[in-house]
């Protein structure tokens, strides 16, 4: 009977290979065993969003998903996004418009806020998408709604939508 | 957390006999409620069954013009598939009502109809709760129950069912497809499938030990306007006070199912019946007998006065 596994996923476009005990959320290998800090601890109960990874392209909340079960995954992090002297337009974004204030929460903003943009070039639809059979545009109402899983204390909505916005520009 | 051992299931068989063997063996799937519990020590597994590798992730029609969802179909993936936008538009509402999009990209279909309830008496461990702790209690009844059920309850429980997805397929009358252990198959009725809390409030649903859900069945569409309506305290990202999810036909006949009130996705065939009434007779039938708590008696007018709104839009 062991508790614990070994795992092996790429991380940042690197192959990393972990053991670890069974109740290692990604998030705390990420942190823990990797030290790729950038992912942030906030609730650890899936409410906040300061933990928001992309697994595979697709963001989760790193808090609420175990190491092991992530065998063969590629995750993403801020790091693997942007560095200083090489931001992701998303990171450049936020920091030409404020997005931030104590900027605990904005690496899961910006990982989550990619991931978005992602989401609506798929054409997923969210709660206020008004047509499902007609192609999903962005729009504020849009950016706004599909951030709500995360949250910032400090207030800094308005600036962060504006961000959202340009970097979902400059890419078009 | 408690420590746990861990394996991949092989097989939908495998896993079934895993979880029957063993007590305290848990299926796991998206994770996003078992481990939230597991922290808080209110799940204690020593055992998980990875299932997300067994390829129950595919959307299929079936021969009589319905569609079959398999059990590991995410949330997202369900909301945004297109026969699902198309003909089962209710659904997809309900789904992106739900949650956040990290959770629903995680989130599954079996999942979500298992997950437990938002009862605050039931995340804290320190009061007592008949559904965390058979027989110690319910801190509800008597405490802070305004987002709690009003139909159904007991004087064990009033805890609600808190998915938005399983309104939805109560209203569009989904079949759930489960394997026993033994290998054998069923197919039980998701109005059959929640359990009112009575005096067993810890016994949620009608599975046995091991069973488990492959997939959710709907049958073919019925057309109409397909609504979803969720009153919350905040505009997203907030458990529903009430929902309405209805179909509703330019004849003004159609069907509700009500999320918010009670320990499963409330519907009552008499209700459909009211519908072409309005919003009143309709909500009077559905919510019949109801047992509200002072503090949650509003929902009763709540879930009228949204009735209302949903045939308003159908009929605009």
């Amino acid at each position: 009977m062991t508790y614990a596994s070994t795992v092996s996923m790429k991380v940042n476009g690197e192959r990393r290979d972990l053991e670890v005990d069974n109740r290692t959320s990604l998030l705390d290998a990420l942190r823990e065993h990797l030290h790729l800090t950038g992912t942030k601890k906030g609730c650890d109960h899936g409410q906040c969003g300061a933990c928001t990874v992309l697994v595979n392209g697709v963001r989760i909340n790193s808090c609420l998903t175990l190491a092991v079960m992530h065998d063969g995954d590629e995750v993403t992090t801020i790091e693997g996004l942007g560095q200083p002297d090489n931001l992701h337009p998303m990171q450049a974004a936020f920091v030409k418009h404020d997005g931030f204030q104590c900027g605990y929460c904005t690496p899961g903003q910006i990982c989550s806020s990619v991931a978005v943009l992602e989401e609506i070039k798929a054409n997923l639809p969210s709660h206020v998408t008004v047509s499902l059979t007609e192609r999903t545009r962005i729009s504020e109402a849009e950016i706004r709604e599909r951030m709500s899983g995360n949250i910032c204390r400090c207030g800094a909505y308005s600036n962060i939508v504006e961000a959202i916005v340009e970097a979902a520009g400059t890419r078009a | 957390m408690r420590a746990f051992t861990f394996e991949r299931a092989s097989s939908v068989e495998a896993a079934a006999k895993s979880v029957a063997s063993n007590p305290d063996a848990r299926f796991i799937a998206g994770g996003t409620n078992l481990l939230d519990l597991m922290k808080l020590e209110i799940e204690t597994p020593t055992h998980l069954i990875d299932v997300n590798g067994l390829g129950l992730d595919k959307i299929e029609a079936t021969t009589d013009g319905g569609l079959r969802i398999g059990a590991l179909v995410r949330n997202t993936d369900l909301a945004a598939h297109e026969t699902v936008r198309r003909d089962y538009g209710l659904l997809s509402r309900a789904l992106v009502a739900g949650a956040s999009g990290q959770l629903r990209n995680k989130a599954t279909t079996s999942g979500n109809l298992l997950q437990r309830t938002r009862c605050p008496y039931f995340y804290d461990t320190n009061q007592p709760c008949n559904k965390r702790q058979p027989g110690s209690g319910c801190s509800a009844l008597g405490g802070i129950s305004r987002q709690l059920g009003v139909m159904g309850v007991s004087e064990a429980c009033i805890a609600t069912h808190p998915s938005d997805m399983a309104v939805a397929m109560r209203a569009l009358d989904a079949v759930v497809e489960t394997v026993k252990p033994d290998g054998t198959i069923r197919s039980v009725k998701i109005e059959d499938f929640h359990r009112l809390p009575g005096d067993t409030p810890h016994i949620e649903t009608v599975l046995e030990r091991g069973e488990f859900i492959t997939a959710v069945s709907l049958p073919p569409p019925v057309g109409g306007r397909h609504i979803y309506r969720k009153v919350r305290d905040r505009a997203s990202y907030a458990f529903a006070l009430v929902s309405v999810g209805a179909i509703i036909q330019s004849d003004g006949k159609g069907r509700v199912a009500v999320g918010g009130v009670a320990h499963k996705p409330w519907r009552l065939e008499a209700a459909d019946v009211e519908l072409p009434k309005g919003a009143k007779a309709a909500s009077g039938a559905l919510l019949a007998g109801s047992r509200p708590t002072e503090q949650n008696k509003f929902k009763i007018d709540l879930v009228e006065r949204t009735l209302g709104a949903v045939i308003s839009e159908a009929r605009g």
